[in-house]
């Protein structure tokens, strides 16, 4: 049953993938039947709770496990998956690489359920390495123009870079000794080993989850439709990085360090990042800079060992989040504008929508009772827990998400600008349905309400007993509830900081330009200067190296020894044969010399006989 | 059996020598029945290698064994077998060589004598994997560059005639050192003897000292110029940029492997001791080569060029699993057993992937006239097919899960770790370089706008040459145990 909740989405998409454009008619037609199978079987597997494992390498399993986290994630996974996904008929019209976009989506959404369930090291990676690449080709999608496809590379270098801590990891447990390479072995790997493991998953984790320093990608993500983003956002990638730190809190237990490190991260890259998305020009970066910023309440939760907490701002976020982004989509698809300026008076011209986005704006906002504000006092409780500072810095972020939430509805239901209105100002990218709002746009806003209404609906969390209940479902019984206090404090900062945004907005018209805050930190630049140009500038120098002075050296042997065989030719030779001539000359000499005695007179051979015989008689004497 | 295999292409090719005036397709569909019937062969010596069937090992570990008397004076005999080490990748030759054969149905420069040399090379390549007798091995070894040699300098590029030269002289002076080594340990033998099985038992290095300290150097500087590690590496770019497509494929995909079949077949076993104690070296020249490999690539404009500094770096993978598995030691089985494995399904996966990726190069070349990845762009407009099975060859080459590269580098990697933390550490970093490299070098040729008119997709031999490759890297990926229950039993022994 969990194989094939696994293999459906992996089957079906890399079909629609290998067929090319000839099952572009099919592509909606088959992906969306094996989404709804999916998230049938998600439920299954979710009530029934199975494990399977297979052999894979020497010793070490390919696992899967639905447990209480996962059994969340994987209902919330196919639940937003399919909602995408008929968001995306809309959206990816029929006249585009259909069959491309939507195997790729059930590629990437197999590879998430996969992520979620992976038992072992080495099918946790295989899933994650997967769901990196795969979220290259959707955010390329539109390759033909360089820019898209440039995100497209810019946001899998960057998750791949940071994928390289969990090869560390899966390596260090290995070389721990944990040799089935279980993720539940992390936790009691002998120091140094652990330490580096821990590191690993830090930064794969981090990385992913578009966490301080790595956010830029995100901003990148953006490139790609806008179901991609919507599916990226929510449920699935960026959030595996803080699932994975949910599911490991046991070896953050045990690493005291680095459950200090993802604590500080999660609250500074809330708050820098939700600083990030209040001065954002664009909806849909907004959007992404609140991810990162939500995303941030996740891993700190992890880190202060709110792992229920965590779980339900995941939940919470990842139905808010993607009815956001797919509000944001119709907007895009029928006024095809994306800049909050742009933007402005759009609800009022589709109410419906305007609704809707605002039931998201205000829950994420963390306006009680909605979802994410019960979730995120769960988190800031785990936080107090933790030490005071972190709760108040957690607060102040949570005060900024409201800031962004409250001026992005405040800009979208606000009058439209009579100098900005016209329809023919249309952003320079995006594609406008010309339609207008048919059978496309049925397709487009059918799954918003059903994504208002969770996310409405699980505020729920801030009932008592439903908490426990999650929490216990989840794994980590008697995860204490925030007091009503808390609850009246963060409400009353939403609140607060709500109308305080709105008012700007009201009176100001927005929020004032931001340099280094509206550049995302500056983060992408700083990752160019400081890793990229160092690279390239290495590489250009060592390529220089290998022609010159490798290959250089190779050819100078060459030469040497074309040199030293002239050098015999021209200089040792002649000596040589200057011997050997010179022998020969010595001969001839002495054969002309032994010549002349040879007269043929016979009185000279007599007067020789008797010099040789003086001779020999002189010898004799003597000796 | 096993030499049934081994000559049959060479048979073949006399006697496609010998008739007269045989006609190009005949020619040609001789030569792709041949290599054909060397898969099948190979299909069913794969099925029949396993405990109990008729082509199990036997006592010695090797199965198929074969030995005869061949110069005796030296003790030099015609013995050949395969285990899981060299199953593997005879199965791989025969597969390659399949796919040069269809591959150059399109070829129509002097079919018959590219046909025979091909045969002759296919006949040479076998022998190197299946010999188990030094000398043997030596004759394969040096007739592999002969015939390499005459590929590239008769149906080549422009340069071919420089390129050829260099790479014989070259990997030529690397067999002679071999040569030396292999002398070397005869001597060191008592009774001399050039068998490998024979030599494993006896261990002649035992105690040795610095003689054995220079058989080593001798074997791995022999090894290493073929393999190519660096700093021995640059014979490698020139011939394969002009070399033929096919002549690439083989050169990268069988040829290379000669070198770290080497190591794991005769330096490993036949030298235990003295390659421990050298083994940092090896982790050292492992690790130059992933780093060095990857970053000459990340900084090269010509396609072909590209790919082959990505060989150096793939092949450096191996050097440090190797070495790697040494220092681990007996302490931790496992992890050394992983490196060995990770390191001979590294030899299959690049000769399946890179085999691929230099076809694909040769339709880049067929197409465009140049491998200049500046002068293309956007061609994933024009050829959709070959953009699509480009780039699923360039993300198996960066070792993407699902591929065969993965299987080999995760391994690699966490059987390395132990023995060598800082050096594999560091070597992580070439998935990221390669990664960076593949997809710049995918982005400059195929996306975006097109930057001028290039046409033919893929055709139905393209496709059917390169195809079975990437099947092949992808089944690998996702269910590795069938060959991995080859390779691991001989992994774990050694």
């Amino acid at each position: 049953m969990l194989w094939t909740l696994v293999v459906i989405p992996l089957i079906a998409g890399a079909a629609l993938l290998a067929s090319g454009r000839r099952a572009d008619r099919w592509a909606p037609g088959t992906a969306l039947p094996a989404a709804a199978l999916t998230l049938a079987l998600a439920v299954g597997a979710a009530v029934r709770r199975p494990e399977v494992s297979a052999p894979f390498l020497a010793g070490v399993p390919f696992g899967l496990r639905v447990d209480g986290l996962s059994a969340v994630l994987i209902v919330l996974v196919a639940v937003v998956l399919l909602a995408v996904l008929v968001f995306a008929v809309g959206e990816v019209g029929p006249g585009e690489p259909r069959a491309r976009f939507f195997g790729l989506m059930l590629l990437f959404a197999a590879a998430m359920l996969v992520t979620v369930t992976a038992t072992s090291m080495v099918a946790l990676l295989m899933a994650w390495e997967v769901m990196g690449a795969t979220s290259y080709g959707l955010i390329g999608f539109w390759w033909h123009e360089p820019e898209r496809a440039r995100s497209g590379t810019i946001a899998f270098l960057t998750t791949r870079g940071a994928d390289l801590g969990l090869y560390l990891a899966a390596a260090a447990a290995m070389a721990g000794g944990a040799g089935a390479l279980a993720l539940d072995g992390l936790a009691t790997l002998p120091d140094g080993w652990r330490d580096a493991a821990a590191a690993g998953v830090l930064l794969a984790a981090f990385g992913k989850s578009a966490q301080l320093p790595f956010s830029f990608w995100l901003s990148r993500a953006m490139a790609g439709p806008t179901a991609v983003s919507a599916l990226l956002h929510s449920a699935t990638m960026v959030a595996a990085g803080a699932y994975l730190l949910l599911r490991l809190r046991p070896l953050l237990e045990t690493t005291a360090w680095a459950a200090g490190l993802v604590l500080w991260v999660g609250v500074l890259t809330a708050l820098a990042l939700g600083a990030v998305a209040v001065v954002q020009r664009d909806l849909k970066q907004l959007l992404a800079a609140s991810t990162c910023a939500q995303v941030g309440f996740m891993v700190l939760a992890a880190g202060a060992g709110g792992v229920a907490g965590g779980a339900a701002q995941l939940t919470a976020h990842a139905v808010t989040k993607t009815l956001l982004f797919l509000s944001a989509g119709v907007w895009l698809a029928v006024l095809g504008r994306q800049s909050l300026s742009g933007l402005r008076g759009a609800a009022r011209r589709k109410p419906m929508v305007g609704v809707l986005f605002a039931i998201g704006a205000v829950t994420l906002a963390g306006v009680p009772p909605l979802s994410i504000w019960a979730a995120k006092d769960a988190v800031l409780t785990a936080a107090l827990h933790s030490s005071v500072p972190l709760y108040l810095l957690g607060l102040a972020a949570s005060a900024l998400s409201a800031g962004y939430a409250g001026r992005a509805l405040m800009l979208v239901w606000s009058p439209a600008d009579s100098t900005d209105s016209t329809d023919s100002t249309v952003d320079a990218d995006s594609t406008v349905d010309a339609d207008g709002p048919g059978r496309a746009g049925r397709w487009r806003t059918a799954p918003l309400p059903l994504l208002a209404a969770p996310a409405v609906l699980l505020g729920a969390f801030a009932v008592p007993p439903v908490w426990s209940a999650f929490a216990d479902a989840v794994g980590h019984p008697g995860e204490p509830a925030p007091t009503w206090a808390e609850m009246a404090v963060s409400a009353a900062v939403a609140l607060f900081a709500t109308g305080a945004a709105a008012a700007v907005v009201h009176r100001r018209g927005d929020v004032g330009e931001s340099g280094v805050l509206g550049d995302w930190l500056g983060l992408e630049r700083l990752a160019r200067r400081v890793l990229v140009t160092p690279a390239d500038v290495l590489a250009g120098l060592l390529a220089r190296f290998d022609d010159r002075v490798v290959d250089g050296g190779v050819h100078a042997a060459a030469g040497a020894g074309t040199a030293v065989a002239r050098l015999t030719d021209v200089r040792i030779e002649p000596v040589v044969d200057a011997g050997v001539r010179g022998v020969a000359r010595g001969g001839r000499a002495l054969g002309r010399l032994a010549r002349r005695p040879q007269t043929g007179q016979l009185h000279q051979y007599y007067a020789q006989a008797v010099v040789v015989l003086a001779v020999l008689a002189l010898l004799l004497a003597v000796l | 059996m096993l030499s049934l295999v081994v000559f049959l292409p060479v048979v073949v090719a006399v006697v496609l020598l010998a008739v007269p005036r045989v006609s190009d397709p005949v020619v040609r569909w001789t030569w792709i029945g041949t290599s054909a019937t060397e898969v099948a062969l190979l299909v069913g010596m794969w099925v029949a290698y396993s405990p109990g069937s008729p082509g199990s090992p036997g006592t010695s570990g090797f199965a198929y064994e074969e030995n005869q008397r061949w110069i005796p004076s030296v003790r030099a005999g015609y013995h050949v077998g395969v285990d899981g080490l060299s199953l593997p990748l005879v199965a791989l030759t025969a597969v390659l060589f399949l796919a040069c054969a269809i591959y150059s149905l399109r070829q129509t420069e002097r079919v018959r004598g590219f046909a025979t040399l091909f045969l002759f090379l296919e006949t040479v390549c076998l022998g190197v994997f299946v010999a188990l007798d030094l000398l043997l091995f030596f004759v394969f070894f040096d007739l592999s560059i002969v015939g390499m040699y005459f590929v590239i300098a008769g149906w080549g590029h422009r340069g071919a005639a420089r390129a050829a030269l260099k790479f014989f002289l070259y990997t030529f002076l690397g067999s002679l050192v071999l040569l030396l080594g292999f002398i070397g340990l005869y001597l060191a033998s008592s009774p001399h003897t050039f068998d490998i099985v024979e030599l494993v038992r006896q261990d002649p290095a035992a105690g040795k000292g610095a003689v054995a300290g220079l058989i080593l150097l001798a074997l791995v500087l022999g090894l290493a110029i073929k393999t190519p590690t660096v700093p021995v590496h640059t014979w490698l770019p020139p011939a394969h940029v002009e070399a033929p497509a096919a002549g690439s494929a083989i050169l990268a995909g069988v040829l290379l492997k000669m070198g770290t079949y080497g190591f794991v077949r005769i330096v490993l076993p036949v030298l235990p001791g003295t390659w421990r104690d050298y083994a940092p070296v090896i982790v050292i020249v492992g690790v130059l080569s992933v780093l060095y490999g990857a970053l000459v690539a990340l900084a090269q404009r010509d396609f072909k060029r590209m790919i082959a500094y990505t060989s150096v770096n793939h092949m450096g993978y191996i050097v440090l699993a190797v070495g790697a598995a040494a220092l681990v030691g007996q302490s931790d089985a496992q992890a050394r057993q992983l490196a060995i494995t990770g390191a001979v399904t590294q030899m299959v996966s690049h000769g399946l992937i890179t085999g691929a990726l230099f076809l694909l190069a040769g339709v880049l070349y067929q197409r465009g006239g140049t491998y200049d990845m500046g002068s293309y762009g956007g061609l994933a407009r024009q050829l959709p097919v070959f953009a699509g099975i480009t780039g699923l060859a360039a993300f198996a080459s960066l070792g993407l899960p699902g591929f065969s590269g993965f299987i080999a580098e995760f391994q690699i990697f966490t059987g390395s770790l132990r023995g060598a933390p800082v050096a594999t550490a560091i070597a992580l970093l070439g998935v990221l370089i390669t990664a960076a490299l593949f997809l710049r070098a995918y982005q400059r040729l195929f996306l975006g706008p097109p930057s001028r008119q290039v046409v033919g997709d893929l055709t139905v031999t393209e496709t059917a040459a390169i195809g079975p490759l990437m099947l092949l890297a992808v089944a690998i990926g996702l269910f590795p145990r069938f060959l991995l229950d080859v390779i691991e039993p001989a992994a774990g022994a050694l």
